[in-house]
């Protein structure tokens, strides 16, 4: 006998309209997050903050009603639960508070979401160098406002954050943009089919107003990028624009080239994931219905592929509805009919994005950067240390693990897969996709042995 | 030197909790992360790696790993993933965690 | 280097393939190794790296030597390897414990230790101790330790830096090797030599071939007449983060790597070719490490996995040449780091068939099908 009928894990936007889905629907659901509170990376602290912090924007407000969606007797929550372990049945491993608890459920649906991708310069681990998404994490959840802050990389995010520190009061000192123009010529293409975001579209090109109207200087089509430590703590930036050399002192350096999705949960529960070329990352093999090869295993929102929030919520209520038909709750007529607005939803939402990715497709130099930069921050593993293991024949991502102990620290690869894969990748310059994804193994957070031991514990009363 | 904060300090309005930082007394806004608590405080590092590099919190969201600190005697302990709580006693992680009784040959 | 001696061709780039790679390169042959992809079974990447050998051979004399031949040899190899590849592989040969829960265990294990002991005589040293003896020279041992056994010749290394030194050293020695070179067939040719082919589509040709591709040779073994059957027997292991304080013993369960990590491990299971990580196994070498040391208690875990040792039928290794194809060699074993300080030296004389070799007649794979007659 399961525990529920369906695990959620991550109570973002696709994990909070996943579990209304499915209570309403009559599911058993419990609802599994790391963070103390429903919402996501997108909608952090939304329930706490409501209007209170209008330069967050409508938007960021308008996630509140999917927390409240979660008021249900169906619904039962767990914050500051996280997830360490998937197994077949299935079965999930979580630990709250020191503490290990393994619940099974007849469905589990993994709404983990995205991390930024991470933007390796030389300078890069200095206090003061944050990504964008970070210091927005700040601005929701401390109303902590960046102080002399240089916003640097490219993508939607980066001009949001830029407009939402331009309302609060905080304009950035400059935004360093490395979009190319030849990228904007790859993404012409894509706008036609974009014209069916055409709201977003709009939004985006209001924060770019925005920006301008407020007098930050921008620079276009940056690159070099290297910060220093000046004496008093801040941050000497350089980069080059324009063909010339340019310097920038600031307290704070917000960089930014995209998301990626999460896929250590993913990987390691065994999904097999494909590599895609427009998001320069690994998602899992899903269905349209977020259904993957593992039984009872589902994918939903960015974790699936970057998608946003509003994609993630409509990806969310899909794979809800498909498990409730699953589970014997809906015939498949009417999980399709009930599927067709959060299918529109779906098709609206991702219809900017192939514009988007290749618009602000993230620089070869953030993918494979410079000899020198730092790639794995745990272990102080630079970009040139992974050169040199290649000359010495490492030609994957596990034989470059092992010979240099990259993605072996505490964050398991999270800061550096990405960037040794492409370095791996860049001399071939052939289809990327002969390199596999790196394995990933449980425990995917670490735990402490005396937590582990005492599930052993567990289980031997249990036999 | 003590490096001033990167960001504008947190609004004064609400309920506060008081914790120690390497002997400092600092006053934070309850609820936030400890991570953002210290990140209020100064712009200096919060760890030192094991070959002495001067690291902060860096994601803010459970990632990198950079926020480790010493809480009440526990090491490495994330401070994006803990809440600031009365009371607390928190130390910069330098290098490598030891374990109770340690210092061995 | 000009040499006159045929090249030889070393299919599978692990331990065993690099170490007898450096030791033929060292005797002055020209050396090919093609190794195979990323994604293989690799005991070389997953392994424990313990130079061991308490209970080794306690059954089966000959093995028992040639560990405890091993063991003396690589002080040795260690230098020569870091002098090749300018990496240092930590090794550690300060002696190790074996801990024990269970009187009845113990007293088991005691008693192969008394076996080897008559196999090896003033070659091998051990000690008996019980839980309470243990305590008083390391305070920190947990209280549910009856005991244990000590030995002074037994070390470790940091095997992911031997694999990446094995590989260097075989570089700077001369050697080519190849990645990305999975052998999918070997045909000897009349006359001699062999034709082999490769999974990329490739053809190369070799003169002499020495299989040493862990679990991979399992696919190899008949084109070339060699009749061992080589399976998989699954290991799970943890390692922590790095402390920053040493452990006061090295076991064979529980080591700090030099970096500061702690390594668990010792479990065996025969599953196939499923190398996963299993909840039962991780929580149960948790709570090993926890009752041999309890101060360990709140340290993380921040991965587990599993890695296939390559066993032979009885477990001990298998040095054969083909009596159908002179000219092609099987080398395989479990304790492949170890064994490495012979295989990188007298092994490259067995396989000259100078008058200093070795005797591995012992290790022949006649032993199988003279034990199944029997
Ligand atoms: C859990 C565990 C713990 C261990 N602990 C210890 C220890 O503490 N001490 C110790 O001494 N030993 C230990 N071992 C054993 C040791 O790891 C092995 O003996 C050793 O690594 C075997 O090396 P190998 O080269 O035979 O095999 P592998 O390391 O598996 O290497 C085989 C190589 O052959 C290649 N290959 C495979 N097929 C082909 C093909 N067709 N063509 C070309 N190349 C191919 C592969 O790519 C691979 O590189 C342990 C093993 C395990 C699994
Ligand atoms: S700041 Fe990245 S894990 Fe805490």
């Amino acid at each position: 006998m399961s525990d529920v009928d369906l695990i959620i894990i991550g109570a973002g936007p696709a994990g909070m309209s996943a579990a209304a889905t499915a209570a309403r629907g009559g599911l058993k659901v419990l609802l599994l997050d790391e963070q103390g509170h429903p919402g996501g990376q997108i909608y952090r602290n939304v329930a706490k903050n409501g209007t209170s912090r209008s330069w967050l924007g409508k938007e960021y407000a308008s996630g509140a009603r999917l927390v409240e969606a979660l008021d249900n007797p169906h619904i039962s929550t767990q914050f500051g639960a996280t997830v360490w372990r998937l197994d077949d049945g299935p079965t999930v491993v979580w630990s709250k508070s020191g503490t290990s608890q393994i619940s099974t459920a007849r469905h589990v649906l993994i709404t983990s979401g995205a991390q930024e991708r991470p933007v390796p310069f030389p300078g890069w681990t200095l206090p003061g160098v944050m990504p964008a998404g970070a210091a927005q994490i700040l601005m929701k959840s401390a109303g902590m406002l960046p102080r002399d802050a240089v916003l640097a990389g490219s993508g939607p995010l980066l001009y949001l954050v830029a407009a939402q520190m331009i309302d609060a009061g905080c304009p950035p000192k400059a935004v360093v943009e490395t979009q190319t123009p030849r990228m904007m010529l790859n993404a012409l293409p894509h706008l036609p089919k974009a014209l069916l975001g055409i709201s977003t579209l709009f939004k985006g090109l209001g924060l770019i107003r925005k920006i301008k109207a407020a007098g930050v200087q921008r620079y276009s089509n940056a690159s070099d990028f290297r910060a220093h430590p000046n004496e008093d703590g801040t941050l000497a930036f350089s980069f080059q624009a324009k063909g010339k050399e340019t310097h920038l002192n600031c307290a704070l350096l917000l960089s930014h080239q995209g998301v990626i999705p999460s896929t250590h949960m993913t990987r390691s529960a065994g999904i097999a994931h494909e590599w895609n070329e427009a998001q320069q990352a690994f998602q899992p093999v899903t269905d349209d219905w977020g259904t993957t090869d593992r039984t009872g295993l589902h994918v939903a929102g960015d974790s699936a592929g970057i998608g946003g929030a509003d994609a993630a919520a409509a990806a969310g209520e899909l794979a809800a509805l498909n498990i409730l038909q699953l589970c014997g709750c809906l015939n498949s007529d009417t999980r399709n009919q009930r599927a067709a607005k959060a299918r529109a939803g779906l098709l609206r939402a991702r219809s900017l994005r192939p514009f988007l990715d290749a618009a602000y497709a993230p620089t070869a130099e953030t993918l494979a950067p410079v000899d020198e930069t730092i790639v794995c921050r745990c272990e102080e593993i630079t970009a040139g240390d992974v050169r040199q293991s290649m000359s010495e024949g490492a030609t994957g991502q596990r034989q470059m693990k092992t010979s240099l102990r990259t993605g072996m620290g505490p964050c398991q690869g999270r800061m550096c897969d990405a960037t040794v894969r492409a370095i791996l990748c860049a001399p071939r310059n052939t289809a990327t996709d002969s390199i596999a994804p790196p394995r990933a193994r449980a425990p995917i957070k670490p735990v402490t042995l005396a937590e582990l031991a005492a599930l052993s514990k567990i289980q031997a009363g249990a036999d | 030197m003590k490096v001033v904060s990167r960001f504008q300090p947190p609004p004064e309005s609400g309920p506060k909790v008081q914790f120690v930082f390497e002997d400092e007394q600092i006053t934070a806004p309850q609820g936030i992360s400890l991570a953002a608590a210290l990140l209020a405080h100064s712009g200096n590092a919060t760890r030192r790696t094991s070959t002495g590099a001067q690291r902060t919190a860096y994601c803010m969201m459970g990632v990198c790993f950079e926020c480790l600190v010493d809480v009440d005697g526990v090491p490495n302990t994330q401070s994006c993933m803990t809440v600031v709580r009365d009371g607390m006693v928190v130390k910069r992680q330098i290098g490598l965690r030891t374990i109770q009784g340690g210092d061995y040959v | 280097m000009l040499s006159t001696q045929p090249e030889i061709t070393i299919i599978g780039g692990g331990v065993v393939g690099l170490s007898v790679a450096m030791g033929l390169l060292s005797a002055g042959h020209r050396v090919h190794v093609l190794d195979g992809t990323d994604g293989d079974a690799r005991a070389s990447q997953g392994n424990f790296g313990l130079v061991w050998g308490q209970g080794k051979g306690w059954n089966f004399e000959p093995y028992a030597r040639w560990t405890s031949d091993s063991l003396a040899a690589w002080p040795e190899f260690a230098r020569t390897l870091t002098d090749l590849s300018g990496i240092d592989v930590a090794l550690d040969q300060s002696g190790g414990f074996e801990f024990f829960t269970d009187a009845d265990e113990m007293d088991e294990f005691a008693g192969m230790l008394a076996q080897q002991q008559g196999h090896l005589g003033n070659r091998f040293s051990h000690e008996i101790l019980s839980g309470d003896e243990m305590r008083k020279h390391m305070p920190g041992i947990g209280p549910d330790v009856v005991g244990g056994s000590f030995s002074q010749l037994d070390g470790h290394v940091n095997p992911l830096r031997f694999l990446r030194a094995l590989r260097r050293a075989v570089k700077t020695l001369g050697g080519r090797v190849t990645m990305n070179a999975t052998v999918q067939a070997v045909r000897p040719v009349s006359g001699g030599g062999f034709d082999l082919k490769l999974a990329t589509g490739n053809k190369t040709s070799a003169e002499k071939v020495v299989l040493c591709a862990g679990l991979g040779s399992a696919k190899l073994t008949a084109d070339l007449g060699f009749t061992t059957a080589i399976r998989p027997q699954r290991g799970e292991l943890l390692i922590t983060e790095k402390l920053g304080v040493r452990l006061p013993f090295l076991s064979s369960t529980i080591r700090q790597v030099d970096e500061g990590g702690v390594q668990i491990g010792g479990t065996k299971a025969d599953v196939g070719m499923d190398d996963r990580e299993t909840l039962d196994v991780m929580a149960s070498l948790a709570s090993h490490a926890v009752a041999v040391y309890p101060a360990l208690a709140d340290v993380r875990v921040v991965r587990a996995w599993g890695a296939l040792r390559v066993m032979s039928p009885d477990g001990y290794p298998v040095y054969a040449q083909s009596h159908h194809h002179p000219g092609a060699y099987l080398v395989t074993c479990h304790s492949g780091v170890t064994l490495a300080a012979l295989h990188a030296s007298v092994l490259a004389d067995w396989i000259n068939g100078t008058s200093t070799a070795p005797n591995l007649e012992a290790f022949d794979e006649s032993r199988f099908t003279v034990s199944t007659a029997a």
